[in-house]
């Protein structure tokens, strides 16, 4: 619905709100390029100079975000030296999130809290300190496809903007002069919002099917500073509009009701021109709900009802801290389990009584070495540092494959569900994770990503639907890739595969024949990974097929002709060893 | 930080508040767990209690804030310093002073070492003196631990601390220290299910349990915004204008702890509540223990005499819905399984 240069224009004044205040915090989507370089330069040249801009890389160290001992000085010194970290050295300036989606979730969960309370507080390292951090914050989100920001962070995030659709041809010039920034940050103190406004917006956000308060309450605030920013002290309506633009319509879950179709929440595509032209009819003297709710509605962007339909997949990422897991070699959590001669490394968690174990003996040799006299201060070398070692249980992650498709028998779907929600159960309890992949129809889809939500994933089953053909090597192909994907996060993944083997639907939409031997080369190809596979056979009576295909991918293979939820359940729990 | 937003002020979510006086008036209710939206005031909720909380009179230099009326639940240090020095001499008075009642953040990556306290780093380097370092534990000592995210939480952390919660005392036996010291806390846990849950094991050890929604109505919303808006405009102000509704909150939990003793439990209510954990199946008598203190407390809170049915009713809910043994994935079912039995309940 919005063109190009619509975007850039709203993306112009949000830098410049940016530049204003902290508060308004700005998520930016955008891939790395021109567009988006214009923007920051914008944003650099508006804030004050006085300002600190730092950049937050997503592999930052929790020590170096939040704080905590230098190490080096505190031996130096011979009594603990704190080091400030990024988030207390932001405060008052911007903070620019590089690579935002695949930010750690304790970095994020860190990020959040300071944005909640302005101030840090570190209990770590035998340190306890709160600082201020009030600070703007940027996250830059470069995802292709579905990786996102985590949605606690977005939530807190005032301004969304997606610059992915606009082209350097797009891009005009700045309307704001930083003559422009000094003066509406001393008028923002001043600025009046009336109550008819907050209501306007709270109406508008629940129009719009958002469900959180922040974010009529970021956009109140927004409407604040674009006040100021206009120069004026009391809000009014085009800076409400602003603020609805720029804060409420991104955030969208659903198009707002038209008059003459109430329940529209869920209405396929030709909603999206009958809203249109609503607006356009529309003149402009309706209540001021309306007039702000059409203007974020202008805003919405036009491909709203497919990114709901991805709106799963979305969270896929957000939750999985990433993709580019690696195994931990050196876990810093967990279980204590001993102590070793370390480096001075960042996140080695130092072992101090060890440490002055080690250096005890040697104190009077090195005193004498160092001519340090009777000062009592305790000489350490960088031998004797102590590192703690931590183990921690490599988690599990189970990842379901089921066949929801019209071949394996319909009838049989609620006994797999069954099935599956009884070993959901079970790995609930030893806090494994939990995958679900079902394939009917023409391909396969990951209903849920790794989780341990079980809100989530009694939802996405629950929504499983059945019928169909039976792509049985897509189903596999997926599952061999989640399970890799899984692998290199370090966690030990298994396949529990829940199906008849009857492929009729291959990759590239062939038939029976060439789906059965593309099922059999996908299952070779799962076998070479190494990956513990289950295969459980649905079919009411077990054929070669299904047996067949497990010998392929090296899996155990069960057959449960008759098997009710439970049994199905205590056999795989058997099979996989566990 | 500064100014929290008043507790008085915050809009609906009337069970987590009530829930939260419960374990104010009553700390060994037994912690307070709180699961629900985003963006929900979850937080907002708990930070206020911070500041309705009246003062409290503690000895002055001692590290847990011991009550110097109060000899048994005294560190060792307390508890030497108010003996008599010998024979027929008195011990000399303990001085206290008034402190806030604590709420303490537990920040998501606190270590354990600053969890229970450590071997006190300065000293150790400096003077190569071994001593004890108080953590958090001894912080939170009679007041709260405020745990955000509790279900991203360590699990070995959540152990530790509602062990620590349940015992009332932190045993430290680490870094060659050998030290127990009392911590008698309320722990109060926040979390969204949607990011991960609970263990089960570790739900039931939470003595009340609430499910927070935003509110989905205009009215409540706007309200809320309103509030919260000209809050951040204005704390001081804001708070000035709440100062009156906090102020007889404040009344109300004091006057609840002092007459909290002298509400009758009637045997039919105890009867009634026994019967309540037998239809829904609740494992063990935590139930029961917890649903009377939780109804005492309501009741002290209402200036009632004795509990009654509607005590029992209001906290039920809150007291119960952890505690069912489910399946896991029926998530929908606790607090309608609650309120059904307790329609049958009363219903006869």
């Amino acid at each position: 619905m919005s063109e190009p240069a619509a975007i850039w224009g709203d993306a112009l004044i949000a830098a410049a709100l940016a530049a204003i205040d902290p508060a308004a915090s700005v998520l930016l989507r955008a891939a790395a390029g021109p567009v988006r370089e214009q923007w920051l330069d914008l944003l650099r040249d508006l804030t004050p100079p006085s300002t600190a801009i730092r950049k937050l890389p997503p592999s930052i160290s929790e020590d170096r975000l939040l704080g905590g001992l230098d190490l080096a000085a505190t031996l130096q010194a011979g009594r603990p030296v704190l080091q400030r970290g990024l988030l207390a050295e932001a405060d008052g300036g911007v903070l620019i999130a590089v690579m935002a989606e695949r930010t750690a979730p304790s970095t994020t969960a860190h990020l959040c809290a300071a944005l909640d309370t302005g101030a840090i507080s570190i209990e770590r390292d035998g340190l306890s300190l709160r600082a201020p951090a009030r600070f703007g914050l940027i996250a830059l989100d470069e995802g292709i496809g579905d990786e996102r920001v985590s949605p606690a962070l977005a939530d807190r995030l005032a301004c969304h903007l997606d610059l992915s659709t606009v082209a350097r041809a797009d891009l005009g010039e700045s309307l704001f002069k930083s003559s422009d920034i000094a003066a509406a940050h001393a008028l923002l103190p001043r600025v009046r919002l009336p109550d008819e406004a907050i209501e306007a917006l709270t109406t508008t956000s629940l129009a719009l099917g958002i469900d959180s308060l922040r974010a009529p309450l970021l956009a109140c605030r927004i409407a604040r500073i674009a006040t100021a920013l206009d120069g004026a002290i009391d809000v009014v309506e085009a800076h409400i509009a602003c603020a609805a633009r720029l804060v409420l319509a991104p955030r969208a879950t659903r198009l707002p009701a038209t008059e003459d179709d109430a329940e529209t929440s869920e209405a396929p595509e030709p909603e999206t021109d009958s809203a249109e032209n609503e607006q356009d009819d529309r003149s402009h003297d309706g209540p001021l709900e309306d007039r702000v709710l059409e203007a974020a509605q202008a805003a919405i962007p036009a491909d709203l009802l497919k990114r709901l339909q991805d709106e799963r997949a979305m969270r896929t990422r957000a939750s999985s801290a990433g993709r580019q897991g690696h195994a931990q070699k050196a876990p810093k959590r967990g279980r204590p389990i001993g102590a070793r001669r370390g480096e001075w490394r960042a996140g080695a968690r130092l072992n101090v009584l060890e440490t002055l174990r080690t250096a005890a003996p040697w104190q009077p040799l090195r005193r004498r070495a160092q001519r340090a006299g009777k000062s009592g201060r305790l000489i350490v070398h960088k031998d004797d540092i102590r590192i703690t070692r931590f183990k921690q249980r490599s988690g599990t992650t189970t990842i379901f494959v089921v066949d929801a498709s019209g071949s394996s028998a319909l009838q049989r779907l609620a006994e797999v569900k069954g099935a599956v929600e009884l070993l959901l159960a079970e790995c609930y309890i030893r806090r494994d994770e939990v995958a679900l992949i079902a394939f009917r129809g023409k391909d396969a889809e990951l209903l849920l990503p790794p989780t341990r939500s079980l809100t989530r994933a009694k939802r996405s089953l629950a929504g499983l639907p059945g019928g169909g053909g039976t792509p049985l090597s897509a189903a596999i192909f997926a599952a061999t890739e989640l399970a890799l994907a899984v692998k290199a996060k370090g966690q030990a993944p298994t396949i529990v595969l829940m199906t008849d083997g009857r492929a009729n639907v291959a990759r590239d939409g062939g038939g029976r024949s060439e789906a059965e031997a593309e099922a059999l080369v996908a299952a070779k190809q799962l076998a070479l990974t190494g990956i513990p596979v289950v295969l459980v056979d649905s079919s009411p009576r077990p054929q070669d097929k299904a047996a067949q295909l497990a010998g392929a991918m090296h899996a155990r293979y069960v057959a449960l002709p008759h098997a009710d939820a439970t049994r199905l359940s205590q056999a795989v729990m058997a099979q996989a060893g566990r | 930080m500064g100014i929290a937003f008043p507790f008085s002020a915050i809009v609906g979510q009337d069970e987590m508040k009530l829930a939260l006086m419960i374990a104010a008036v009553d700390p060994k209710v037994g912690g307070v767990l709180a699961f629900g939206d985003r963006g929900a005031g979850k937080s907002t909720a708990v930070r206020a209690l911070a500041a309705l909380l009246p003062p409290m009179s503690a000895v002055v230099g001692c590290p847990y804030q011991c009550d110097p009326a109060d000899a048994a639940a005294q560190c060792a240090e307390c508890r030497t310093r108010s003996k008599p020095a010998g024979k027929g001499k008195k011990p000399a008075p303990l001085k206290a002073h008034q402190v806030p009642v604590p709420v303490i953040d537990l920040p998501l990556g606190a270590t354990e070492d600053r969890v229970v306290g450590a071997l006190d780093l300065e000293r150790a380097l400096a003077h190569g003196e071994k001593s004890f370092e108080p953590g958090l534990l001894a912080r939170a000592n009679r007041g709260f631990l405020y745990i955000d995210e509790v279900n991203l939480l360590e699990d070995h952390l959540v152990d530790l601390l509602l062990d620590v919660a349940a015992s009332g005392e932190n045993v430290v036996e680490r870094d060659g220290l050998s030290i127990r010291h009392p911590a008698r806390l309320v722990l109060v846990g926040t979390g969204n299910p949607e990011e991960g849950e609970l263990r089960p094991q570790l739900l039931d050890r939470f003595g009340l349990s609430v499910e927070v929604k935003t509110p989905s109505d205009l009215p409540t919303r706007i309200e809320v915004v309103k509030r919260r808006d000209a809050f951040e405009t204005d704390p001081a102000a804001f708070v000035a204008h709440w100062e009156k509704d906090e102020a007889k909150q404040r009344k109300r939990i004091l006057a609840a702890r002092e007459h909290i003793g002298s509400v009758k439990v009637a045997d039919r209510e105890l009867e009634n509540a026994a019967r309540l954990c037998m239809a829904l199946g609740t494992d063990g008598l935590r139930g029961e223990l917890t649903l009377m203190r939780a109804a005492r407390a309501a009741a002290a809170l209402d200036g009632a005499k004795a509990v009654d049915d509607g005590h029992l009713k209001t906290v039920a809910p809150m007291a119960l819905r952890h505690r069912l043994r489910r399946n896991p994935l029926d998530d929908s079912g606790s607090s309608v399984r609650v309120e059904r039995a307790l329609n049958e309940l009363f219903a006869t």
